[in-house]
């Protein structure tokens, strides 16, 4: 008789990914992504108060490729927990539970954040370029 | 990972000869006495002599290939919830799946995040001891009746949803807030009783009950990811019984 731990039974790698957990990992990861851009907006907000010089600098750096890149990424991380955010809420107020609803809100939610960040970047590049 | 949970390739079981319709079963194998790890054993099975289920698949391989393999099973009707265990990637009973609606290969897992006893057996003492920490019996103050305890027909469909729960886990081992805070967290399963004994009229320690579950552990690990109520095999929904509980915290603040 082997005398050693039991071993534990594989969950993540064999669980399948489906809609409910991918979303709920999605909403985990945005909200990380916005709290670490949250304090880049106060960056962005103390470089317009120092002055042009210092502006310009930030401006740049946010026009570059990674800058573009970073900012797509935190506007999409916006649209998404704003959205799923709003799922969140209905849940809580105890609506939506039906397996059937639970799908049909999800896929509304990755439609509905897709085409908000398209939205907000099409409309800020035709106003400003 | 602990290195004794690193799954390696087992052996191949092939098909007898001649056989026509086959089917791959890759299955988790865990033998306590021996010093290897787990292992992955391939079964060919040959369909054409074998019923339509995931569970007649397995009985077959013991009886026929490999009596060293080791499932729970009894009613093979959906009632018992012995056989409980990772089909394809999620959790269902293996007696009313289909084998014609698993992959090819079919891939079959104990139940997840559990120490295995052996191949498809976890050890569910943990799950069963969190169960009774729900305390799940009729608690009352008043005196005893001298008939029954009646009950409305409107208030005894609150239980609907409920009493149909057959105990198989299959919604808390697939549930990752239980994986990662499961020696605290109540999950899915047992929170469903919990809001079983909360919803009964007969019921009259409501007040004592949201009280136990009132703790950022044992209800506040759900954060609504809802991979319950997409597996339960009986077509419950968890996920929604356990924000009935939070509501009616909330409701008795107010």
């Amino acid at each position: 008789m082997a005398n050693r731990e039991r071993p534990l039974s594989p969950d993540l790698q064999i669980y399948r990914p489906q809609l409910t957990s991918v979303l709920s990992i999605t909403h985990r990861l945005t909200g990380v992504a916005l709290s670490i851009g949250s304090p880049v907006l106060v960056c962005w907000l103390i470089a317009a108060a120092a002055g042009p010089s210092v502006y310009a600098t930030l401006h740049g750096f946010l026009g570059s490729r990674l800058g573009l890149a970073l900012l797509f990424g935190w506007t999409y991380a916006l649209c998404f927990h704003l959205c799923n955010g709003i799922r969140h809420l209905f849940w809580d107020a105890g609506y939506g539970f039906e397996l059937r609803t639970i799908y049909a809100s999800g896929w509304t939610v990755v439609a509905a954040s897709a085409m908000l960040t398209l939205a907000a970047w099409i409309i800020s590049f035709s106003l400003h370029g | 990972m602990a290195p004794t949970s690193q799954i390696e390739r087992g052996k191949t079981w092939p098909a007898p000869d001649g056989a026509i319709r086959v089917k791959k079963f890759e299955v988790y194998r865990y033998d306590p006495d021996s010093d290897k790890n787990p292992r992955i054993d391939t079964y060919e099975v040959d369909l054409d002599s074998c019923g339509p289920m995931v569970l007649d698949a397995l009985i077959k391989i013991k009886n026929e290939i490999d009596a060293t393999l080791t499932f729970r099973r009894s009613c093979r009707e959906g009632v018992c919830g012995s056989c409980s265990m990772n089909i394809d990637g999620t959790n269902w009973l293996a007696c009313t799946r289909f084998i014609s609606n698993t992959a090819e290969p079919a891939t079959i897992y104990p139940l997840n995040h559990l120490r295995v006893v052996k191949d498809l057996v976890p050890d569910l003492t943990h799950l069963y001891e969190q169960y009774a920490q729900i305390e799940p019996w009729l608690k009352t103050t008043t005196p005893v009746p001298e008939r029954e305890r009646l009950q409305s027909p409107e208030d005894r469909e609150k239980l609907d949803g409920h009493y149909e729960c057959i105990l198989c886990f299959c919604c808390t081992a697939g549930c990752p807030s239980h994986w990662w805070n499961g020696n605290r967290f109540l999950g899915p399963a047992v929170l469903l009783q919990a809001n079983r004994w909360l919803a009964d009229s007969r019921d009259e320690a409501t007040g004592e009950r949201l009280d136990n579950l009132e703790d950022p552990f044992r209800l506040y690990r759900c954060h609504t990811i809802l991979n319950c109520t997409r597996t339960c095999p009986k077509g419950l929904n968890p996920g929604k019984a356990i924000a009935s509980i939070k509501k009616m915290i909330i409701e008795r603040k107010s």
